[in-house]
């Protein structure tokens, strides 16, 4: 009895939804998993709102859809919502109440690098090479394609992206320089003094470019590193579990206006996210299944309903035949994936500084403000409270927020063996061997 | 597969027989022998390159497979309909229930959500390229009729149509897609922004052989017509409803003629772009999707966006029929 009056107060206090017919945009891949599966479950219809959901072309056009507008908001990179409030790139306030997923990217190169890697990588007892394989035996490839005057061209998806970021830190950790941006003198490249030049391909057309020969390798989301196995025309070398475990990946994106004109609805939206996560990680990993047959429709990521089996249900196959046990290849809820933690935000901020697209030197406290602009876990925790109170997951699924202060306890694992803590943000950019430090610029 | 060998006349045939067909069968069936050879003869060649042609998306598709795919597609349309049905099922009981809780609330039956389906799409890119077709037209003619009537406005907006009618969809779809979104900024928008954009970039593109066409067609009226209405001093408008029109009429046909092919095309590459929905649109998410039945999903679709351009085509024709006095410059 007590526990259906709380409700119903609940419900008077969330109130029904400004606005209830919204546009979601999305890029193919399969961490769009939690709009896919509030849509198809009904999450979105039983908040009340009435959602479509658009494929975007690329993650320009989707952050340009959000800005103007024309989308409610989107699936994105953690590194838009940041980069458009500093203003890099696009300048706009986008916020994000709920952080997608963890993990669940690659870094493939093409069969003929791999051949040419392979010599340089530690062999297991059976043969097989031992993972994770550092970019250390990739170095003497780069090299001997410099010598011979040859550019090594790669792809990332953009250039705030998780990708990015990754590739980068992979080749710096192996002693390869990925180059450095210089916004401050229209340099928006981001192959000053590359050893690896990076360049944008959005993540569909990954495979055929390599395939192509414009790049030789690329780091993108799933399934289009399993797309390049099935299709025998590259080798995934390392997945982003292998670089940092259980990093953050992409966040849901809304701008601040929205949040602030339509809050209900952006308490509501954020509450059936929550809910379709929950459930793509419920019992082990149970729903999975159900989950890429629904992703493999046309109209979300589309791709064959094998490959994107392949990762999305704890395995990964690397070269062909090689399929290994990664069962947090794709996080979407256990581990408090999807909250909206400040020191995952102040991550990406370090690693815009230290590839130069945040030019000048910041204080530690700015990193802690421009994170807190962003990453909102005050509507998350609303949003999570109220489905506690509506008995639709329990406290223990979440956070303590009584206690709660947005930053994880330090992480320790990454590639290089570097320790993060997201409350040393300039202490940690000086911690790196290649990469801009304190007090540099170019 | 490849065993159909179109070769009907082989030279051991007897030569009677052959005589024959030739004074009497061959004239009632030339028009649709013609056209079944080249039909069959490029169902061959496909054939054969569709064996041949193994990409990293997986084998180019035969016809046997779009067709496939041509009922998958209709399986999936008549698939969703019936989700939405189910869809307006739930919102009318949760509509009531809201009312019941709160009996001020006035009910909205709200859209379904659900993803446009292939046939969807063709009906969004058909109205998408008729409306801008129609504004293009709206402004090119009357605009094509003024450069056509004075040399000094021809003189000076002669540079600015040549200038323009070359650039190609993809250069104005940027330009359309920003000042749209800045000017038409409500929030609860009638007509979808993305209808817009689609729109505004086909008039664009297909405005300027509509224009030029009809320029040229009021220009080259006959100087015994100009005279005829120099004698009996039409007024300017009269001129123009009398005699201008009439006259140019074939010219400026041609021109929307012209322009329709030419709008249908930019409406493909201007979804395909900017994800509008519509056929172009349907196009890129399968190619970005590239699952084993792309290929041959994009190719049922280009099929269908050819057979589409086709009828405009000739329908625009039939229209020029209808209202055109020289039955003899149709082709």
């Amino acid at each position: 009895m007590a526990g259906v009056t709380a409700t119903s107060t609940h419900a008077k206090e969330l109130g029904w939804p400004e606005k209830e017919e919204l546009t979601f945009g999305f890029i193919k891949l399969t961490d769009m998993a939690p709009i896919a599966i509030a849509y198809e479950k009904g999450y979105f219809e039983d908040e009340g709102l009435y959602v479509t959901i658009e494929a975007q072309a690329n993650w320009k056009v989707l952050l340009d859809g959000v800005i103007d507008g024309r989308l409610d908001g989107a699936h994105m990179l953690a590194g838009q919502p940041i980069a458009a409030s500093i203003g890099y790139g696009t300048k706009a306030n986008i916020i994000t109440p709920f952080s997608m997923d963890l993990n669940g990217n690659g870094i493939t190169v093409s069969n003929e690098i791999w051949k040419q890697m392979k010599p340089n990588i530690p062999k297991m007892a059976d043969g097989r090479p031992q993972h994770p394989i550092k970019a250390d035996a990739l170095k003497p490839v780069v090299e001997k394609y410099k010598s011979e005057g040859k550019p090594f061209n790669m792809g990332m998806v953009f250039p705030v992206s998780t990708h990015n970021y990754e590739l980068r830190y992979w080749l710096a950790a192996g002693g390869i320089n990925p180059g450095f941006y210089a916004p401050h003198k229209g340099d928006t490249s981001g192959q000053i003094d590359a050893d690896a030049l990076l360049s944008v391909t959005p993540p569909p057309q990954m495979p055929a470019t390599m395939e192509a020969g414009t790049i030789y390798g690329y780091c993108v989301g799933e399934p289009w590193n399993q797309q390049a196995v099935f299709k025998n025309i590259g080798v995934p070398v390392v997945t982003d579990y292998e670089i940092w475990k259980d990093n953050p990946e992409k966040v849901f994106g809304i701008t601040e206006a929205f949040a602030e004109k339509y809050p209900n609805t952006t308490i509501r939206l954020t509450r059936a996210l929550i809910r379709a996560a929950q459930w793509l990680d419920e019992n082990n990993n149970a729903n999975r299944p159900e989950a890429v047959k629904i992703l493999s429709q046309s109209n979300y990521v589309g791709a064959d309903y094998e490959v994107i089996a392949n990762s999305m249900t704890g395995t990964f196959e690397y070269e062909k035949g090689d399929k290994r046990p990664v069962p947090d290849f794709n996080v979407f809820f256990r581990y408090n994936a999807t909250y909206p933690y400040y020191s995952d935000a102040i991550w990406y901020l370090t690693q815009m500084r230290r590839w130069g697209q945040i030019s000048e030197d910041k204080s530690d406290e700015w990193y802690f403000e421009t994170a807190k602009k962003v990453y909102r876990p005050d509507i998350y925790e609303a949003a999570a409270k109220s489905l506690v109170a509506d008995k639709l997951a329990t406290a223990q699924d979440f956070p303590n927020f009584a206690t709660e202060d947005g930053f994880r306890s330090p992480q320790t694992h990454f590639i290089d063996g570097i320790v993060y803590s997201g409350l040393k943000p300039n202490e940690y950019i000086n911690k790196f061997s290649i990469g801009l430090k304190q007090g540099e610029t170019l | 597969m490849a065993s159909t060998t179109p070769v009907a006349g082989t030279p051991d045939r007897s030569a009677i027989s052959l005589s024959l067909l030739r004074s009497k069968l061959l004239p009632a069936l030339k028009p649709v022998i013609a056209p079944v050879i080249g039909v069959l003869g490029f169902l061959l060649l496909w054939t054969i390159a569709s064996q041949n042609i193994n990409t990293s998306l997986g084998q180019f598709p035969n016809a046997g497979n779009v067709f496939e795919q041509f009922s998958a597609l209709y399986q999936e349309h008549a698939q969703e309909r019936e989700k939405e049905e189910a869809f307006y099922e739930r919102q009318e009981k949760r509509n009531a229930g809201r009312v019941a809780k709160d009996p001020s609330y006035v009910p909205k039956i709200r859209a379904y959500t659900g993803k446009e389906t292939f046939f969807d799409q063709i009906g969004t890119s058909l109205i998408t390229v008729m409306s801008g077709f129609l504004l293009a037209a709206i402004t090119a003619i009357p605009l094509g009729i003024a450069v056509g009537l004075s040399k000094t406005l021809n003189a000076a907006v002669n540079p600015i149509i040549q200038i323009f009618k070359p650039v190609s969809p993809l250069a104005w779809l940027p330009l359309v897609t920003m000042v749209v979104s800045a000017l038409y900024a409500t929030p609860d928008p009638m007509i979808p922004k993305a209808f817009l954009n689609s729109m505004i970039t086909v008039t664009l593109c297909c405005l300027w052989p509509m224009v030029i066409n009809t320029a040229v067609g009021v220009a080259s009226i006959d100087n015994d017509l100009n005279n005829v209405s120099k004698v009996l001093r039409l007024p300017a408008l009269k001129h123009v409803q009398k005699i201008v029109l009439p006259a140019s009429v074939p010219m400026i046909f041609t021109g929307m003629r012209l322009s329709l092919g030419v709008a249908w095309m930019v409406l493909i590459a201007a979804e395909m772009l900017a994800q509008n929905p519509g056929l172009g649109k349907f196009v890129w998410d399968e190619f970005q999707n590239g699952s084993s039945q792309s290929l041959s999903r994009i190719m049922a679709a280009v099929f269908v966006i050819g057979f589409i351009g086709f009828l405009l085509d000739r329908s625009m024709l039939q229209l020029q029929k209808l209202v055109s006095w020289d039955k003899k410059s149709l082709a």
